[in-house]
């Protein structure tokens, strides 16, 4: 075992918000933390969020936790786990007001208190009037969030590895998870960081799909580590799309092109969304318009040399109503694709969100996993939080503004959990040489030498495999072909290699064990959604169109050998009565 | 030497991972068509322009807010030119 080794009381992989929160509360309870995060923590993917993060504070309009937890229910499609939902709702004022005191700067009504601007999915009174629930510090929430926690954590003195990438968890044969082994990017170096706990707060997997919004460091690393540590990965089926991204580039147009009356069309022009929705067309709801632009897409009425887009047309407003309505898309379309949308339709197809599933979790931020004696048994020392975990608050569809909650509420929790596990766990357990191994040999694979293809060019092929054939489009056919060539793109993994051995920041060698992590998330994907024969919020299947309460109302558990598991929805609250399921319709 | 100017073209890449997409896609892009040809004072001012946190960065890119120096301007115009090819 000769690699340098370090020791800490608790370890947070994962710079986001979601690490951010918990390091702070391990800081300040005197814990020896550190954090270890593959780019600038500043640089975490939180920083994107720009709508705002959702609590009952009823500032504008009249509001209470137990209507915002209603929604969030309702919102799941009823697969969330109630109990964590009661927790997240309750928790969520206090949350934001700590975030208030800790110097994120909300916008503010006139009276001085924080506003609240309405989303989707918010109601009053459990599914009346429209609420106002969502805070914002202008429309840079996530920046301004981060900002802060780095501030103050620099100041709590934890200890940040930048640009530390984690290869792998250790864990001993009891099951104890004793750390992680991660490699300066800069020099090469592995380093093994000893903890009494390990916290994984690595995001979310966007970079799943070929088209998604999500920034490129949003590989799923901490859900495949996981998952190779044996513990499952639940519900990854459920992947939130929405309908309208800029075709191969990803980036969100907002419901508000088609709201100002813009309209998509097919390659011979035709409004199609009048044979899906004759009604609502153009506004019917997301996952309506995702799946009917694949659909033209699949059935060869795309648009471009590909034929893999349709176009969205805003053309006919005329260049002022654009110019004010929408400077935001047409920011972004005059950016990345040179054309003025006064002028030119834009090219659009549906891009990947939010990842729903992840590491299952409890609502202290434990990792669960099916051991020995039931379905929900902690493994020790490893925690998770933040839109790696599934705790799951989110159930088979996330409301916006509920995430940002998720990661603090949850980051907060996990790390008062660590607090109570380091009082009872005083000592560092010893390593055990072959699990060491085993991590360091996994960071060997890369410097194999050789012929063999570009990882690469099998990244760029796995994604686009995903986006066929478990993006928004799926059935039976669909999916089992996916899979088929999932498999086979695994196993052309096994025998590619990188041209480049160096050791100072050698981004091939981060790029192909990325690729690997996404290799394995596909597999469980599309394997999940494969066996799920229903349609559930994002998860929705043309040959199954109806949910299935009675035989689906359970959360999937997918290991990396393949093997699928189930274990119940959680839908006892901690002291209200439950929300049973009823029609999802707004 | 082309082995340090090897490792600072990889150094530079991975400081081009960001937290969003849209700086990824401006940053990477620019890596590959017009970072090379830079003058090594532009070059300087690429690094300085990669200092500033997420949000700003965007803001300059973006085309929302000019850069105050010209030559970050500069770079910002030539960043921007390579995005949409
Ligand atoms: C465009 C966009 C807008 C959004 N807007 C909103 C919104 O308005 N409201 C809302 O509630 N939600 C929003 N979301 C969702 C929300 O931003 C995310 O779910 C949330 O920020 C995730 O935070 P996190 O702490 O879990 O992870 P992240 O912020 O993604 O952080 C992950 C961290 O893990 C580190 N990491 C990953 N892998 C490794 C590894 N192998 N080794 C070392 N470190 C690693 C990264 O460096 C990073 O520090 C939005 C998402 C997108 C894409």
């Amino acid at each position: 075992m000769n690699v340098e080794r370090r020791k800490f009381d608790a370890l947070i992989i994962g710079a986001g918000g979601g690490g951010l929160r918990a390091a702070l509360q391990l800081a300040r309870a005197d814990a020896q933390v550190a954090v270890v995060s593959k780019v600038f923590p500043t640089r975490s993917h939180t920083v994107a969020a720009q709508g705002g993060v959702n609590a009952a504070l009823a500032n504008v309009l009249p509001d209470n936790w137990h209507w915002h937890m209603f929604d969030t229910v309702k919102g799941s499609d009823y697969l969330g786990d109630q109990d964590a939902i009661e927790y997240m709702c309750r928790a969520a004022p206090k949350a934001v007001y700590e975030l208030e005191h800790a110097g994120v700067p909300f916008s503010r009504l006139e009276n001085g208190r924080i506003y609240q601007r309405a989303f989707g999915g918010q109601s009053q009174d459990f599914g009346g009037e429209q609420a106002a629930r969502t805070c914002a510090a202008a429309d840079r929430t996530g920046h301004a969030i981060l900002h802060t926690l780095y501030q103050q954590n620099i100041r709590a003195r934890t200890h940040f590895f930048d640009e530390y990438f984690a290869i792998d968890l250790i864990r001993d044969r009891e099951g104890y998870v004793l750390g992680a082994l991660v490699m300066s990017i800069e020099s090469g170096e592995c380093l093994l960081i000893e903890a009494k706990a390990t916290l994984i707060a690595t995001g979310g997997a966007g970079q799943l799909f070929r088209t998604c919004t999500n920034a490129l460091i949003n590989t799923g690393d901490g859900i495949a580590m996981a998952m190779r540590a044996g513990v499952p990965a639940q519900d990854m089926e459920f992947f939130q799309f929405h309908p309208t991204g800029i075709a191969g580039k990803g980036m969100l147009i907002t419901e508000g092109a088609r709201g100002e009356g813009g309209y998509l069309i097919n390659r011979e022009g035709e409004r199609f969304m009048e044979r899906y929705a004759p009604h609502a067309r153009d506004l019917a709801s997301r996952d309506v318009v995702a799946r009917a632009i694949a659909t033209e897409v699949r059935e060869g009425r795309g648009c471009g040399p590909e034929g893999d887009h349709v176009l969205l047309k805003v053309d006919h407003l005329g260049e002022e109503v654009v110019a004010k309505r929408l400077p935001g898309i047409r920011e972004l379309a005059l950016t990345f694709l040179h054309i003025d949308p006064a002028k030119e339709p834009i090219p659009v197809y549906p891009t990947a969100h939010y990842t729903m599933g992840g590491i299952p979790t409890n609502r202290f931020g434990q990792v669960v996993a099916p051991v020995r004696h039931g379905p929900e048994e902690p493994v020790p020392g490893l925690y998770a939080a933040g839109e790696c975990a599934c705790v799951s608050v989110h159930g088979a569809n996330r409301l916006g503004g509920n995430s940002l909650l998720d990661i603090i509420v949850f980051g907060r929790a996990a790390a008062r959990h660590i607090v109570g596990f380091l009082q009872e766990n005083r000592y560092h357990r010893p390593l055990e040489r072959e699990s060491v191994e085993r991590a360091l040999e996994h960071r060997a694979r890369w410097d194999r030498k050789g012929k063999g293809e570009p990882v690469a060019e099998i990244r760029r092929e796995l994604r686009k495999v995903m986006e066929e054939h478990c993006g928004v489009f799926r059935d039976q056919q669909v999916l089992s072909e996916g899979l088929d060539k999932v498999k086979a793109l695994a196993e052309r993994l096994q025998e590619a290699v990188i041209s480049d051995h160096s050791r100072i920041f050698n981004t091939a060698r981060v790029e192909a064990m990325e690729t690997e992590n996404l290799m394995d998330l596909a597999l469980a994907t599309v394997t999940s959604a494969l066996a799920r024969t229903e349609s559930r919020g994002a998860h929705s299947r043309i040959d199954f169109p109806e949910r299935d309460d009675e035989n689906w109302m359970k959360h999937t558990l997918c290991f990396a050998d393949g093997r699928l598991d189930y274990k119940p929805v959680r839908t006892r609250p901690l002291t209200v009565d439950p929300f049973p399921p009823k029609p999802r319709v707004y | 030497m082309a082995a340090d100017r090897g490792e600072e073209r990889r150094r530079i890449a991975w400081r081009c991972r960001r937290g969003m997409l849209e700086l990824d896609l401006l940053l990477q892009g620019f890596l590959r068509r017009g970072y090379d040809d830079l003058t090594a004072e532009e070059r300087e001012s690429f690094l300085t322009l990669l200092e500033f946190p997420d949000n700003p960065l965007l803001e300059v890119l973006m085309g929302r807010q000019e850069a105050v120096e010209p030559e970050i301007a500069r770079v910002v115009r030539k960043i921007r030119s390579a995005a949409a090819a």
